[in-house]
Parts: C-alpha cells; sequence; structure tokens
C-alpha cells in the first residue's frame, strides 16, 4: 500500500526531531530511509507503525487516513533492530504469533507459518527456541513474523546491524529476493548507505529532520542535491575542494560567471579523479603523500598544505612524493554554494 | 582476577567465610541436626541431657493425634487460602503501580510497609480491626448489611481472619519482586506484540504472563514455605492461643505447644521433621512445575 506523510511534525519536549515531513512511498517498492543516527529515521518508522503519533500532520495508508490508528490496528509488519522474537514460544510459534492474534484457526495457521518458513529458508529449526539460533537465522524468523498476517506494509529498523559484515551481505539479497517475491510495499531504515543503494528501489535522505533528498539509488549518488547527500554517500568520502579564495581554477570551465560566483566550494568523488599534464585545466596539485593498494583497489593520497585528495581510479600508479596534477571532467564535478546547496551549472561555451 | 586454587588462597578464602559459617553452624546446622535426631528419642531427660531409648514412637504419637490432623489441615487451608490470592492481588497492584507514575515511589513504600512492620504490631492492630462490636471491619460490613461477625472468637471465621491478615502483610514484598520482574521485561516485546495485533489482555497473557514465569516461581515458593511456617500471625492475632477451639491451630504452633507449653520434646521434634519433609515435597514439585513449564 502507498504510505505518505502530509506535513508531519514530531516533537520530543521542545525538541523537534522531525520537521514538517511530507513524502510518498509508492506501492510495491522497496525504500530505503538513510541518515546519520538522530536523524528522525527511526522516528518515521515508529510513525508509519502506529507505536507513536505525530506531534501534528497526517499520515495516510491508499488513500485512508491513519494517524489516530495504533499499531493493533494498523497492522503493518515490522523487523525490529533486536528482531524482538518471543523467547519463549518457538521458532513456529513465533511465526504464528500474529495469526494466532487474529484467531486463525490453527491447522490453517500452522501451513501458512510453515509455507513462511520456506520462504525465508529456516524451515530446518521451527522447533528450536530463537536463543538457539544464531543472529541470521533469528533474522529470518523476525522477517517470516512480520509477513505473516500478509501485512501491506513491511516495516524494517536497522535489520542488518547486528550481523557481521559478511551475513550482512547475504541477509540484504535476502530482503530484496523476499520483498520481489511478495511484493509488499517495504521500507527500511538504515544508517548504512552501502545498504541502502544496493537494494532499494528509492533512497530518502534525511538529516536533522528533514528530507535532504528523495531519489532513486544512482541519481543519489551522481546528482547529489546538496554537500550533506553528496558527503554522507560515497567511500571513500568525496573530495571536497574551496575555490573561494582562488576562483581562477575554475575558469577554464565552459560555465556561465554566475555560476563561477556563487561557487563556494566543489566536490569530485574519489573515482572521477583524472590526472593531467595541463596545467591550465588542473583543479588541485600536490604531492603524493600515500599509496595505498588493496587487493584491486589503489588508493592515492595527494596532499598540498592542509588539503587532501583522495583519488581512487588513476590511470597511473604514481610514486609516494611525486608531484600530480589533478582534474576531472566537467559533468563529474559538483558545484556547491556558500549554503551547502546545488549550484546550477550550464556549460556555456566559453570564448 | 581468576588464579588458580592454591593452599594459601583457599585458606584465605576459608578465613573470610569463617564468622558466617560460625553463625550458621551454631543456629542453623546444628539445632537441625539435633532436633532430627531428638525426633527419635523416646526416653529422654532434658535436665542430665541422657537420652534412655531410641525408637520411632514420637512420630506414632503424632500420627494418632487428631489435633495434629487439625494442625495439618488448618495449614493446608492456610496455605492454599494465602498464596494463590496473594499472587493474583500483588501481581495487580504491581502492574497498576508500574502503569501509574504520580507518587509511585510514595505508593511502593506504603505497600512496602506492613512487610517491614512487627508482626506483633500488625496482628494487634487487626485484632482491633476485627473486633466483633467495634472494629472497623465489621463498620465496613455493616453498610453492605451484613450482621457483626466475631472475626476472633467464632471458630468459623477465625482462619478467614487469619489469611486476610497474612495477604496483606505479605502484599509489599510480592509486589516489589514482580515489580523487578515486570521491569526485567523488554519493552520491545511488547511493541513487536502490539504490531502483531496484540490487544491489551493479550499482550499480558500471550507476553507479561509468560516471561513472567521466574518471578512467579520465586514469588510461590517463597509464599509456600514461609505459610507453611505461620506462627507468630496466628500467636499475636488470637492473643496467644490457637484460634477459638484450635480453629487457627497450624503446625508450628502444635511444635510450640509440645515444646514450650507440654515440654514433649521428642514429639515437637517429630511434628518438625514431618512439616520439613512436607515443604521439600511442595518445594520439590514446585521445582520440577517449573523446570517443565518456564524455559526460555
Amino acid at each position: 500500500m502507498q504510505v505518505s506523510f502530509e506535513n508531519i511534525k514530531m516533537s520530543y519536549g521542545d525538541k523537534d526531531v522531525l520537521n514538517n515531513i511530507n513524502f510518498t512511498i509508492p506501492e510495491g517498492k522497496l525504500v530505503s530511509i538513510l541518515g546519520p543516527s538522530g536523524c528522525g529515521k527511526s522516528t518515521t518508522l515508529m510513525l508509519i507503525s502506529g507505536l507513536t503519533f505525530p506531534s501534528s500532520g497526517k499520515i495516510m495508508f491508499g488513500d485512508k487516513e491513519v494517524t489516530k490508528q495504533d499499531a493493533v490496528k494498523r497492522k503493518v509488519g515490522m523487523v525490529f533492530q533486536n528482531y524482538a522474537l518471543y523467547p519463549h514460544l518457538t521458532v513456529l510459534e513465533n511465526i504464528m504469533f500474529p495469526l494466532k492474534m487474529e484467531k486463525m484457526p490453527r491447522k490453517k495457521r500452522e501451513k501458512r507459518a510453515l509455507e513462511l518458513a520456506e520462504l525465508v529458508q529456516i524451515k530446518d529449526h521451527v522447533h528450536k527456541k530463537p536463543k538457539q539460533l544464531s543472529g541470521g537465522q533469528q533474522q529470518r524468523v523476525a522477517i517470516a513474523r512480520a509477513l505473516a498476517k500478509e501485512p501491506s506494509i513491511l516495516l524494517m529498523d536497522e535489520p542488518l546491524s547486528n550481523l557481521d559484515a559478511r551475513l550482512r551481505i547475504e541477509m540484504r539479497e535476502e530482503i530484496r529476493r523476499i520483498q520481489q517475491e511478495t511484493g509488499v510495499t517495504t521500507i527500511f531504515v538504515t544508517h548504512d548507505q552501502e545498504e541502502a543503494l544496493s537494494i532499494s528501489d528509492e533512497v530518502m535522505v534525511l538529516n536533522e529532520g528533514a528530507i535532504q533528498q528523495n531519489s532513486d539509488p544512482i541519481t543519489l549518488y551522481n546528482k547529489p542535491n546538496n554537500q550533506f547527500v553528496a558527503q554522507f554517500l560515497g567511500t571513500p568520502i568525496i573530495n571536497m575542494i574551496d575555490v573561494e579564495q582562488d576562483k581562477s581554477i575554475l575558469e577554464w570551465m565552459p560555465i556561465s560567471d554566475e555560476a563561477i560566483n556563487q561557487t563556494k566550494r566543489i566536490g569530485i568523488r574519489a573515482e572521477d579523479i583524472l590526472t593531467t599534464s595541463d596545467e591550465r585545466k588542473m583543479l588541485f596539485s600536490g604531492i603524493v603523500r600515500h599509496v595505498a593498494r588493496v587487493g584491486k583497489d589503489t588508493t592515492v593520497h595527494v596532499k598540498q598544505g592542509e588539503d587532501e585528495v583522495v583519488a581512487t581510479d588513476l590511470d597511473i600508479i604514481p610514486e609516494e612524493g611525486e608531484l600530480l596534477y589533478l582534474t576531472a571532467n566537467i559533468n563529474k564535478v559538483h558545484f556547491f554554494d556558500s549554503k551547502g546547496g546545488i549550484v546550477p551549472v550550464e556549460e556555456v561555451a566559453r570564448i | 582476577m581468576i588464579d588458580k586454587p592454591t593452599f594459601k588462597s583457599s585458606f584465605k578464602a576459608i578465613l573470610y567465610l569463617f564468622p558466617m559459617m560460625l553463625v550458621i553452624a551454631t543456629f542453623n546446622l546444628y539445632p537441625i541436626v539435633r532436633s532430627f535426631l531428638m525426633s527419635f528419642y523416646t526416653d529422654f531427660n532434658i535436665f542430665t541431657q541422657a537420652v534412655n531409648g531410641y525408637g520411632l514412637d514420637n512420630f506414632f504419637t503424632i500420627f494418632n493425634d487428631t489435633s495434629f490432623w487439625l494442625a495439618i489441615r488448618n495449614t493446608f487451608i492456610f496455605v492454599l487460602g494465602v498464596v494463590p490470592t496473594s499472587i493474583v492481588l500483588s501481581l495487580t497492584i504491581a502492574i497498576l503501580l508500574k502503569k501509574v507514575s504520580f507518587l509511585s515511589g510514595f505508593f511502593r513504600s506504603i505497600y512496602f510497609l506492613p512487610f517491614v512492620t512487627s508482626t506483633v504490631a500488625i496482628s494487634i492492630v487487626w485484632n482491633w480491626i476485627y473486633h466483633s462490636r467495634f472494629g472497623l471491619m465489621n463498620y465496613g460490613l455493616s453498610f453492605l448489611g451484613v450482621d457483626p461477625i466475631a472475626f476472633i472468637t467464632d471458630p468459623n471465621y477465625s482462619m478467614l481472619a487469619l489469611v486476610i491478615l497474612a495477604i496483606w502483610k505479605g502484599l509489599g514484598f510480592n509486589i516489589i519482586l514482580f515489580l523487578v520482574g515486570l521491569n526485567a521485561i523488554n519493552e520491545n516485546y511488547y511493541s513487536a506484540a502490539k504490531i502483531d495485533g496484540a490487544k491489551g489482555w493479550q499482550r499480558f497473557t500471550n507476553i507479561t504472563l509468560p516471561l513472567l514465569g521466574p518471578t512467579m516461581f520465586l514469588v510461590s515458593v517463597m509464599g509456600v514455605i514461609n505459610s507453611f511456617k505461620v506462627f507468630d500471625e496466628v500467636f499475636a492475632l488470637f492473643q496467644s492461643r490457637p484460634g477459638p477451639a484450635g480453629s487457627a491451630l497450624t503446625v508450628v504452633y502444635y511444635i510450640f505447644q509440645k515444646f514450650y507449653q507440654e515440654s514433649q520434646y521428642g514429639i515437637a521434634a517429630a511434628a518438625g521433621i514431618v512439616l520439613f519433609l512436607i515443604i521439600l515435597v511442595f518445594t520439590l514439585l514446585q521445582m520440577a512445575f517449573n523446570k517443565k513449564f518456564v524455559h526460555y
């Protein structure tokens, strides 16, 4: 089901957690809410689930308003960060629990629970207690339980944060597979950009109680709306070059003078950096401080004074101590104004 | 900090334990062994400490004593009357106390007061409350159109009076235990249960009660053990008599009578052993039950 927030405000005491949030999550999609801790992403999820209520604004499921309904009535599925599996019930009983609350006949709910156990591949462990399962298995049970009552919305609150690195990658593929098999509208909260970018149809970036950008993962990475999004996404972190003091390095670019005037900083992702021998087209020059080679990846740190630029996909492997001139294609350069917003840039022919 | 046990470290540990061991040995272990032996003395002189004969006569005597059977019967009625009601009441109050944040510390103290007040003082106050003509209880009942009841002097009501007093007195301690148990249940389970569509009562029966299992076990075992040992409430409430016509005669009161009033030491010890066995059996039963139903 489609979920939309209309002017949602949420405050605890005099602290505003969410500030006039508006968004629509389309039906059948997997949408991530991404942001640093304390940005209000978990609060957003709690508001959708009905475990907490907004200070003002409207929450709509489809075209039905549910703002005043509590969690028992909203009937969403939810996977908690620590799974919250009932410790006194077996895996099967845990999955059946929502159906038992619906008073579904025992035979029927057992059949349904076994189907779900099959879907999440936990069928061999249905008679164990949660304590006897590994983290990944508990996670699967939690997903099965959340899906048991065939919710139209599935919420996941940092479901992978308690797993180790390898299992995390495996489980996020699993979540994607299960979501596509069931077609349930899924809202996935995470602080891990890689997680969000790899499994979602759409990513909503939150910071300080406001939506920074809401788009598909590719756009989010390639065309960030502002400096926060640009810096939050991507490893290594995007290189920021301060151009306020010296705008001359931008002059070779085919962009308008107005755009150059507004620009305070430019951002270039590490993989977009190129070496150049043409001093006029150079954006940054410095001494190679360190070359790190890990497997197939080579990371080059170039330093000039206090500033440092990190490049990952250079066509040459320089020596430490070498002087490098660095540049980038103009369509890979992000221009930011003094407020951290993006400067609209149109290529103009330079005379 | 985990060292290999050496002679020196063991000696040090024993030295630390020694004072408490001495107290326990003197006041717990020695009397237990002594009374166990005493229950088999058939011919005993308390002044010379001379034992002239051993046997099972003491046990035959108490099993043929109608007042011993009465004491057993009364004690069982008391346990059955006190423990379940006390658990239900204290759990209810604990849940209410957890929900009410207003003055909750104040209410907790109030409920805990009876537990730390001397039993004799409490019994005297209740003696007044139960008074057939001037008591508060009968005053209250008069509004319901009930004729005055002689709680203390009517054999039909004396056990009821004792049970009410005992429940009221034990409430505070059980409430504290239940509060600890309730607070130990992670809020997440309730959130999950709400999401799963469990309404208030369903959350109570499906989450609170099962997760409260260990606390329930503790409270019931302690309640049963303490109730089987009831004595001072009886002694104080009925002014050093076992209730009218022996209607509140409990096993410990029986032991007290035999030992201090009739100087039948062997018989008193034998009754003590029987009580010990009864409590042991019940505790083992509860532990077996606990093993079967409370495990996660």
